[in-house]
């Protein structure tokens, strides 16, 4: 019976090749040294994809790639469809996952080395598969149809339209026409489950083939340089010496941490769902506040720091060097030492990375620049700072909310955090340089002149006169200052 | 290899019984039974079909690809149907006021759904004077908001903010709020739409 079976399954191999297919790529040898923890993150950053391919595959069954039903459909898939709100989590969290994880595995390439001679190409690869993730990202966020992903897509067209010569052609092909709609969800349908996964499958492939052709980077070690006349025939030598082979002895990692991994999705899902969609994806309903997806939260951050003449350079220009110099990599450091502990400028250059991506992101997230739109009529004005105030003063007070001027400024710390906290701007700025803020704005203010009466400003300044910090003086003219009645005598 | 022919005689009767292998394949020297009787293909007539072929696949890939470039690529033209839209009457709109006011998009497809409706701020300046200004703002596109008692418009994303006239009046963005052409037909404003404006194609 037993011989019978083995028969049969040397009939499939002989035909299909199996054993041979698997010797070359499972079963292949890899220096002992490789099978470590650092070397995870590219099998699970394939684990993800995968998980993407199967939810979205399912997600496609429903969704309705259509201006008009998109939205609709996805309140089915959350509400009505048996266990859509969970594959809507899944493929939403394992698109996070993916994204960060792949992250993590190009910051651990990058630092030991292992783009150096002869993997030039799996880099390479490895940075077109990095930007189709984030292209998977970005489109993804559109298919949630919603108002994020309507005026998402009008930063999209706003980036586009700088570009010289021919931004309205690139705006036109983005969009499939002149302005945002069905044909733009389709455009973006079409590249988040045609286009991109199909590029992904090929690079993937590609990428994979390269780590087999030229075997996976050994553990670094210092005073072990690349040579490249040395190099591969050494690394054979070594493998040949105390390689082990990838299935069964190093894999083993890489299931763990692979399945950690799904587990987490999966973890996520279940406690925090899908995202969105949120707003109606109804132009007309403006009370949007657009916010990318975390992956691009750093761009937002950046066009609110920046000083705007080098905003459209570094919009346009900016991403053209990074990526070159990313894919320029392994040809202008192509040899040496690896180890990452005598590698300072790479160490330098991934700290700085990491703190500025996270800083950025993180103000992104918090975007302190972003006036509040309902603090004026929302937010109440502390009492501590109406007490024992005179009605002039109290009518300022009123002036200073009703006017709006709480959207972008806070009392106490509420309110908007566009402008300077007011809760003691008069320890900063004397009563003239108050009128003159107010009237002729500067420094980031509007001037509000012509909107207030002259009775509305001398009301607010003098109730932002009465504004200042226990035990602190008030603000004043640092010229004149005998003239002063106000500034204690300096000779006592 | 031996002198004799290994294939039997009966795969010459059926050559396709076996392995589907044309008779005149075997690579042996008895040149595989019944094809013993053709030629091979002379070096010439191969590179000749070779040629053909290639040069028949590329016609063909023209005609389908061709057609393929034009289909994506339609989009890619740069003039856009900017056309007049009614607003409706003109007295819906308060003297010294703004409001918001909706158009369709002349271009709207039938599946557009509500992303057909573009919004967009329309300035009664005076009786017969009118500004309407694009909702984008001029840094990133995002909605702008009208203020009425600070009067002033203000973005979410960067915190630009804009005069009632449309000037920049704080914040990122490169110019003031895009304006659209507008006139009065019969007692009606009318408004050139159609395109989202960008800085390159400000309407
Ligand atoms: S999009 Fe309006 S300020 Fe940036």
């Amino acid at each position: 019976m037993n011989s019978k079976l083995r028969d049969i399954a040397l009939w499939f191999d002989d035909r299909l090749q199996i054993s041979k297919v698997w010797n070359a790529t499972a079963g292949h040898h890899i220096p002992k040294s490789s099978a470590s923890w650092f070397y995870v993150f590219g099998s699970a950053t394939m684990i993800c994809f995968m998980i993407q391919v199967l939810t979205g595959i399912c997600l496609a069954l429903i969704y309705q790639p259509s201006a008009e039903e998109a939205y609709a459909s996805l309140l089915y898939l959350n509400y009505e469809q048996p266990l859509g709100w969970l594959l809507r989590g899944i493929h939403y969290w394992g698109s996070n996952f993916m994204v960060a994880i792949m992250l993590m595995h190009m910051t651990q390439v990058f630092m030991f080395g292992a783009y150096k001679y002869p993997r030039e190409l799996t880099w390479v690869s490895g940075v077109i598969l990095c930007l189709l993730t984030l292209g998977m990202a970005f489109t993804g966020q559109v298919m949630r149809w919603d108002q994020d992903a309507y005026w998402g897509l009008g930063i999209g067209v706003a980036i586009m339209g700088r570009v010289p010569f021919i931004g309205p052609e690139l705006t036109h092909m983005l969009l499939g026409g002149p302005i945002i709609g069905g044909e733009t969800l389709s455009r973006f349908f079409t590249l988040h489950v045609f286009v991109i996964p199909g590029g992904i499958l090929a690079l993937l492939s590609l990428h994979l083939r390269m780590v087999l052709n030229k075997g996976i980077n050994e553990y670094p070690e210092v005073g072990k340089p690349v040579v490249k006349e040395t190099y591969v025939e050494e690394y054979e030598a070594q493998v040949k010496k105390d390689g082990t082979k990838f299935f069964p002895d190093a894999i083993g990692k890489d299931l763990v941490f692979g399945g950690i991994v799904i587990g987490l999705v999966v973890m996520c899902a279940i406690l925090f769902g899908p995202k969105g969609p949120e707003g109606i994806p109804d132009p007309t309903l403006i009370d949007a506040s657009p916010r990318p997806d975390w992956p691009f939260m750093w761009i937002f951050a950046l066009a609110a720091l920046m000083p705007p003449y080098m905003e459209t350079v570094v919009l346009l220009v900016g991403p053209v060097i990074g990526i070159g110099l990313m894919i320029a990599l392994p040809f202008y450091d192509n040899v040496g030492e690896k180890k990452w502990t005598i590698r300072p400028v790479s160490v330098l250059v991934v700290i700085m990375a990491a703190l500025s991506l996270g800083t950025l992101t993180w103000y992104g997230v918090t975007s302190p620049w972003s006036p509040e739109m309902e603090a004026w009529s929302s937010e109440p004005t502390p009492s501590h700072l109406l007490e024992g105030r005179t009605p002039l003063e109290l009518q300022g007070a009123m002036v200073l909310q009703y006017k709006q001027c709480r959207n972008c400024h806070s009392l106490d710390g509420i309110g908007g955090k566009r402008g300077p906290d007011l809760t003691d701007v008069a320890d900063r700025l004397t009563h003239d340089q108050l009128v003159r803020q107010v009237v002729q704005g500067g420094g980031n203010m509007p001037a509000y002149g012509q909107n207030l009466s002259p009775a509305e400003i001398a009301a607010l300044v003098a109730f932002m006169e009465t504004l200042h910090a226990d035990g602190r003086l008030p603000a004043q003219r640092a010229t004149n200052l005998q003239n002063s009645d106000r500034v204690p005598s300096l000779e006592n | 290899m031996s002198d004799e022919c290994p294939h039997k005689p009966s795969e010459e009767k059926t050559p396709s019984a076996d392995n589907g292998a044309p008779p005149g394949s075997h690579p042996c020297c008895c040149g595989g039974g019944g094809g013993a009787k053709k030629k091979p293909m002379s070096p010439e007539r191969r590179n000749f079909m070779l040629k053909f072929g290639m040069g028949l696949n590329v016609a063909a890939g023209a005609m389908i690809g061709i057609p393929i470039i034009g289909y994506l690529f339609s989009a890619f033209k740069k003039e856009s149907p900017q056309v007049w839209i009614s607003l409706g009457a003109v007295d819906q709109f308060e003297v010294g006021k703004i409001k918001m006011a909706t158009y369709v998009n002349p271009g709207a497809k039938p599946w557009d759904g509500k992303s057909s409706d573009i919004p967009c701020w329309v300035r009664r300046k005076s009786k017969t004077e009118f500004q309407i200004f694009a909702i984008n703002c001029t840094h990133l596109g995002c909605p702008v908001r009208w203020f009425e008692e600070s009067k002033l418009f203000l973005c979410p994303c960067h915190g630009g903010a804009y005069y009632e006239n449309g000037d920049h009046a704080a914040g990122p963005p490169p110019r003031g709020l895009y304006e659209y052409e507008n006139r009065i037909v019969k007692n009606e404003l009318q408004v050139k739409g159609g395109q989202i404006p960008t800085l390159s194609q400000p309407v």
